[in-house]
């Protein structure tokens, strides 16, 4: 699925390391995400996986290594920072909508104010969002009015609305009742087809299967095992994957 | 594949009302010594009431307030400027009333409020004595303006429509120093020193300042708390800790006695300036506690989530963390701002006669010595009532906002 002509990685973590005092969060992960590539991280609770997709956005800061996102390095820069955190869009377990502003705000605040676009533009572009996650219908209610589906599709399109070239989902699903899980999948499924880069920390296997190009695992901070998804599900080489793996189908 | 559902129907609510008879006996008289309870409290509550009413209509010292209503409105301030306080009240009205046009809501219910409260005002006034050299208009017409100019600045906002938007938001922005400099003079206009102002102005400037310019600072203090830079989060937490360590009359001493010593030429600063610094100074130390709780509240996520987006720290604060947390401290923000109007009747301690301060006043004059048990409570009662107008108005405005905000929570 990679996209346009480019085939050099949009993004490249090289043995990466962070600390939490002196707990070893990651150890030397290293990885390279292709343009268009859908990359899925899963691992058991504590693993780092939040850790180290935040380290992608700056939400976390690592302390060794390098990141290089869309040809920018993470550095502390802050000016490095904000120019990748534009490039990056997040969804979030607890989709962390602003409860204060209307859907349609929610939508438009960063478009307005990141990217300078009048409100006229930014709105046009929210409507046309709203209506691909499918609830154009709620755009002047608050978040607090939603279902937990909704809002999470809010935080998508929310997301979408500053154009990102790439996306980190961060277990968008587990905080949902069952029967709204399939609807937002059913939204990043159509976002992985149109050629989006994404980095999804999930625990959804069906998902990982059917939309994944390639599987990566993690455990204790550490980049055990990736591959596709056939390879992954069907022969996993290292005795951690099979033991997780077991647990979870 | 189109199977026949039987639709669930619904059916209305059971109702919730109960009549009176049954209200009264599950709430009255539910048991023996329930209603014991009920019967004596019941007769001591009509003794209550029937001698208060009693005394308020035979109560001898009603013109004491009345003809003294120059002296508890404004004091010492010149009879034949008299026009410019009811200009500069005037001005404040109108900006109220197309307020009221332009967005509704709660500014139409304050404006609709005190346009109702001025109607029944004028009707009293109609009792007030006119002043010898007055220059301004009689209190009763002044009354009737002012609801005019709610009602008509209203309707004419309504009519306007949004493009008064910018416009008004400027117009109250100049507002405050517009009303200074109507009531204080300059630009050709003569000089009333602030030792003449007293009474009800007096107290509305000292409480209006208070507010204003203690929540700029209170919150700026709030986020100094919470910086990540050292020198300013020592700065905001010794201030803040000292300021809440002493009660607000050391503060007024320290402003109208200290600063005058440590400051060259404080001596010249005006006493009303000394006042309204010390309250700001002392309300602030507590706002910036309170906003700070707000602070608090807000989960990390929300600040995650913007920064995500691309926004910086000062965008995240003014748009996210601060909105939030001010709404979540509505309530006890607004409490604050009514104990300040309240507290701003120390200022008499240092010398400055607001509303209380000319009551007093107003108790002590000689041709009262006569009235029969004095005049002080019928007084009293007058500027109690004052006091609870505003601060009746204060806490329902924070009421209709709380709704507000729990209505979009859901
Ligand atoms: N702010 C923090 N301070 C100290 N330790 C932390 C902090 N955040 C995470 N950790 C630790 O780092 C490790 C990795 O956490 P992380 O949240 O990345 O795990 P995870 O793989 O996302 O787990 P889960 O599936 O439960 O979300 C955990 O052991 C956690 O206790
Ligand atoms: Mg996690």
């Amino acid at each position: 699925m990679s996209g346009n002509g480019s085939n050099e990685p949009i993004i490249i973590c090289e043995n990466v390391n962070k600390w939490y005092g002196n707990f070893h969060a990651l150890k030397d992960v290293s990885l390279k995400v292709k343009r268009g590539e859908v990359v899925v991280i899963c691992g058991p609770s504590g693993s780092g996986k939040s850790t180290f997709i935040r380290t992608i956005n700056r939400l976390e800061e690592h302390q060794e290594g390098r990141i290089i996102v869309d040809g920018i390095e993470m550095t502390n820069d802050i000016r490095n920072i904000d120019a990748i955190r534009r490039e990056v869009g997040m969804v979030f377990q607890q989709f962390n909508l602003f409860p204060h502003l209307t859907v349609l705000q929610n939508i438009t605040l960063a478009p307005i104010w990141v990217r300078k676009k009048t409100r006229k533009e930014a709105e046009a572009k929210a409507f046309e969002l709203l209506e691909r996650v499918g609830i154009r219908e709620q755009a002047h209610k608050y978040p607090g009015q939603l279902s937990g589906g909704q809002q999470q599709r809010v935080a998508i399109a929310r997301a979408l609305a500053m154009e990102p070239r790439i996306m980190l989902f961060d277990e968008p699903t587990s905080a949902l009742d069952p029967e709204m899980v399939k609807e937002v999948l059913d939204v990043m499924k159509t976002l992985a087809r149109s050629g989006m880069t994404m980095l999804c920390v999930t625990h959804e296997m069906g998902f990982a299967r059917e939309v994944a190009d390639r599987i990566v695992f993690m455990d204790q901070g550490q980049i055990v095992e990736e591959g596709t998804p056939d390879q992954f599900f069907t022969n996993p080489r290292n005795e951690r994957t099979k033991l997780f793996l077991s647990q979870i189908l | 594949m189109a199977t026949e559902v039987s639709r669930p129907t619904s059916r209305r609510a059971p109702r919730q009302q109960i009549g009176l008879i049954e209200w009264l006996r599950k709430n009255l008289f539910s048991t023996w010594y329930n209603a014991i309870i009920t019967v004596i409290l019941l007769y001591l509550i009509f003794q209550t009431v029937t001698s208060f009413v009693a005394w308020m209509v035979t109560a001898p010292g009603w013109p004491a307030a009345f003809t003294n209503i120059k002296l508890l409105l404004t004091w010492t301030y010149p009879v034949e400027q008299l026009w410019r306080p009811q200009a500069a009240m005037a001005l404040v009205l109108l900006l109220l009333g197309l307020s009221s046009g332009l967005w509704g809501g709660i500014v139409r219910m304050v404006a609709f409020g005190a346009a109702a409260v001025s109607v029944l005002l004028g009707f009293v006034a109609f009792t007030f004595p006119d002043l010898p050299g007055q220059t301004s208009l009689p209190g009763w017409l002044f009354m009737f303006l002012c609801a005019g100019l709610l009602v008509g600045g209203d309707q004419a906002a309504r009519w306007i429509g949004v493009k008064l938007r910018w416009p008004l938001i400027v117009a109250w922005l100049l507002s405050y120093p517009a009303v200074i400099l109507i009531l204080r003079g300059g630009l050709g206009l003569p000089i009333v020193e602030t030792k003449l102002w007293g009474g009800l102005i007096l107290t509305l400037i000292l409480a209006i300042s208070g507010i204003v310019l203690s929540f700029p600072l209170g919150v700026l203090l709030a986020l100094g708390r919470r910086s990540s830079l050292p020198v300013i989060r020592i700065f905001c937490v010794l201030y803040i800790e000292l300021i809440r360590g002493v009660p607000l009359v050391t503060v007024l001493f320290m402003g109208a006695l200290l600063l005058p010593l440590f400051l060259p030429g404080g001596e010249s600063i005006d006493a009303l300036v000394r006042a309204i610094v010390a309250v700001t100074l002392f309300s602030a130390a507590y706002l910036a506690e309170n906003v700070r709780g707000g602070l608090q509240s807000i989960p990390k996520g929300q600040i995650e989530a913007a920064r995500a987006l691309g926004l910086n720290v000062v965008q995240t604060t003014l748009l996210i963390t601060l909105p939030q947390a001010l709404r979540a401290v509505v309530p006890v923000l607004v409490g604050q701002f009514i104990a300040l109007f309240k507290d701003t009747s120390l200022v008499v301690i240092i010398g400055l006669v607001d509303l209380l301060g000319a009551a007093q006043n107003i108790v002590g004059q000689p041709e009262w010595l006569g009235t029969p048990g004095g005049v002080w409570r019928e007084t009293f009662l007058v500027i109690a009532a004052i006091y609870w107008v505003f601060s009746f108005t204060m806490s329902r405005i924070s009421k209709r906002i709380e709704d507000q905000i729990a209505r979009s929570r859901h």
